[in-house]
């Protein structure tokens, strides 16, 4: 198949997604006030005992085109909210809106799911060992009842470096890691998405597989007008690939912003000692800050207050009776953080100085 | 490296997924002898009219527990002077269709069970596995008997109790095979694709569980065929003067001094068919499983 080809059908797979409807100034999804809690039963009847606040309050923006970077420990809350957003699991309580409209009203689930797709971090586990390549490929398709699914599958295929002729015929099994993703990347672009949440989807390839795989993705993004969010604890993946940073801590966000300006000056004590923990190619440019130490709290009986109080180092009365909201630190393109140390009004008594960094 | 590019050089095959699992079984002589001897089997049971053998209800009373290699009773008389040869090929008739049916429809009902308990989860799995569980409180010989005696003496009661004795472990097995399958990610892949649950269980999951339910179910036939052999000895399955493996070995049992050869071959039967009956399904499971 030639170059002009694969345009073409590119082409006609974009036209039959999902429509933009909200014009590019419309944010592709914007989430409110997102939560999740898990039940913890036990006892004879079962009853349910406490609850995991998994995801508390989420609250944040994807712009179109834009990928957006979510980072934290394990067990933060990012995946819940991958699967939250994907309609996997089933949101508590908060709103999604996709393109201007409300997944649940004027979006169901189904329609929703032509327009977000999920790449998983386990390649192997994310494939049917008895379906082959190109009929993992083409379920969706078929599913969705769009035009000749498996043709759509060995264009993808050629589109993600895998050649239709050898591969399509081929089990997961037979083919390595690196491929596999691949294989998952053309699966979950099949159904023609227009945002693309990636958990984890690098994190299990080695150096050299994980680069050839990133940069795949950061074409497709151009060649299909993709808009990702990209879920990953290395931080510096999370940096080449980002536009915007989100991080997470024991399911709500602490800060967001622009990738330079995270990368410059992390506002959040969180970020900062999580950014600390990162070794430095400099053998010169040791580390300063002091790691955090310590295991996150229980999150079915999260720490009143600002939820990193237990683990900060600059932790005041203020912190541990009042939750600190999101705020827009001022000239900073966006950049917000949750920290009463941003706050000159929060009473927190190093509140505003920047000389204790 | 020269494995790999064996496969790259390969021409790709447009065969769908059970016609590699039959060109696998073709390679494996073990599965094929014991098909054969099954086919054998069941063939001879159902074309036994056809097969010139004396009438197996006919008995006589001077020819009786003769031995095996009489003239005009290649395998011997029975304790009523009943040709064996003519009784051990009608009685497959019975024995095999109350040795193989209970499991097959225990087989198809169990799965469903399963697949849906193991599937949906929460509070469908719970009242599906409690119910199932009531049954795993009898032992399974006591259930049998049990169901049979309130339904009463008849091949198709003890076709129907053989059958509820058999639905609890198929259920338990395709339960805890399903809800493994179920938590790996390309179930999650292909919920997020939109497909209704019915598309997922049988394009994901039905593929996935059923060789290790079929295994097991496969080695149910000879506990079954067993089973069965025991109603009819406390009377509440088939009745004498039917032929049956398990009837007859139960009748002989009192002939074992006189001609132990004789006593065995009913029970020879039931172990040929059942060992083969296991074999075929260990070959079918690595037929079925790509990986190999």
């Amino acid at each position: 198949m030639s170059m002009t080809d694969t345009l073409h059908d590119t082409a006609a797979q974009t036209a039959e997604g999902l429509p933009d409807k909200g014009g590019p100034a419309q944010p592709l999804l914007i989430v409110k006030d997102m939560q999740k809690y898990f039940p913890v039963r036990g006892g004879i009847f079962g009853r349910t005992q406490a609850m995991v606040q998994a995801v508390d309050g989420v609250s944040f923006e994807v712009k179109k085109g834009e990928t957006l970077g979510i980072v934290g420990e394990s067990g933060c809350g990012k995946s819940t909210t991958a699967r939250l957003l994907i309609g996997l699991t089933e949101k508590d309580s908060g709103e999604i809106i996709f393109d201007g409209q409300g997944v649940g009203d004027s979006l169901n689930l189904r329609d929703l799911r032509r327009g977000v797709q999920m790449v998983f971090q386990d390649s192997y586990a994310s494939l049917n060992p008895r379906l082959t390549i190109e009929e993992s490929i083409a379920f969706g398709a078929r599913v969705q009842g769009l035009s000749d699914p498996i043709g759509r599958a060995h264009s993808l295929m050629e589109r993600v470096g895998l050649a239709p002729e050898r591969f399509a015929q081929r089990y997961p099994h037979e083919v390595s890691g690196g491929q596999r993703q691949r294989i998952n990347i053309a699966r979950a672009l099949a159904m023609s998405p227009r945002l693309v949440v990636l958990d984890e989807a690098v994190s299990a390839l080695d150096k050299s597989v994980e680069a050839q795989v990133l940069n795949l993705l950061a074409d497709l993004r151009e060649e299909f007008g993709l808009t990702y969010i990209f879920i990953s604890h290395d931080l510096n993946v999370v940096r080449y690939i980002s536009d915007r940073i989100l991080v997470m801590y024991l399911g709500e966000v602490v800060e967001v912003g622009p990738v330079v300006s995270i990368w410059e000056d992390q506002a959040h004590p969180y970020t900062r000692s999580l950014f600390s923990a990162m070794p430095s190619m400099d053998p010169e440019n040791r580390t300063k800050t002091p790691p955090l130490t310590g295991d996150p709290p229980n999150p079915i009986n999260p720490p009143s207050g600002c939820r990193f109080h237990t683990r900060c180092r600059f932790v005041d009365t203020v912190c541990k009776e009042k939750a600190p909201a999101l705020r827009e630190l001022p000239g900073r393109g966006g950049h917000c953080a949750a920290c009463h140390l941003h706050d000159p009004d929060s009473g927190h008594d190093k509140a505003g100085r920047e000389d204790i960094w | 490296m020269a494995i790999a590019e064996t496969i790259d050089a390969a021409p790709a095959q447009r065969s769908g997924y059970w016609a590699g699992v039959a060109s696998r079984l073709r390679r494996d002589p073990v599965t094929m002898i014991c098909l054969a001897v099954l086919a054998l089997l069941i063939l001879s049971a159902i074309f036994a009219p056809f097969l010139g053998l004396q009438d197996p209800y006919k008995g006589s009373m001077i020819a009786r527990l003769k031995p095996i290699g009489t003239p005009g009773h290649p395998l011997g008389t029975d304790e009523q002077g009943r040709d064996m040869l003519a009784r051990l090929i009608y009685g497959g008739r019975l024995t095999l269709f109350i040795g193989l049916m209970p499991v097959v429809l225990a087989f198809f009902v169990g799965s469903i069970l399963g697949i849906v308990a193991g599937y949906a989860g929460g509070m469908v799995n719970t009242v599906i596995m409690r119910t199932v569980d009531v049954f795993f409180a009898f032992p399974s010989v006591l259930l049998a008997i049990a169901i049979s005696g309130a339904l009463g003496a008849g091949i198709v009661n003890s076709l129907v109790s053989l059958t509820i004795v058999f639905i609890p472990p198929l259920t338990r097995v395709a339960e805890a095979v399903t809800s493994g399958v179920r938590s790996l990610d390309y179930i999650d892949a292909a919920r997020a694709s939109g497909a209704s649950a019915l598309t997922v269980i049988r394009v994901h999951v039905i593929g996935n569980v059923l060789s290790p339910i079929f295994v097991y179910a496969t080695s149910l036939t000879s506990v079954c065929m067993i089973l069965a052999a025991g109603l009819s000895f406390l009377g509440i399955g088939v009745r004498p003067p039917e032929p049956e493996w398990g009837l007859m070995l139960n009748t002989l049992r009192s002939a074992i001094y006189v001609n132990p050869w004789l006593s065995a071959l009913p029970g020879l039967m039931i172990f040929i068919t059942s060992l083969c009956l296991n074999l075929v399904s260990d070959g079918v499971r690595s037929a079925m499983n790509v990986h190999d």
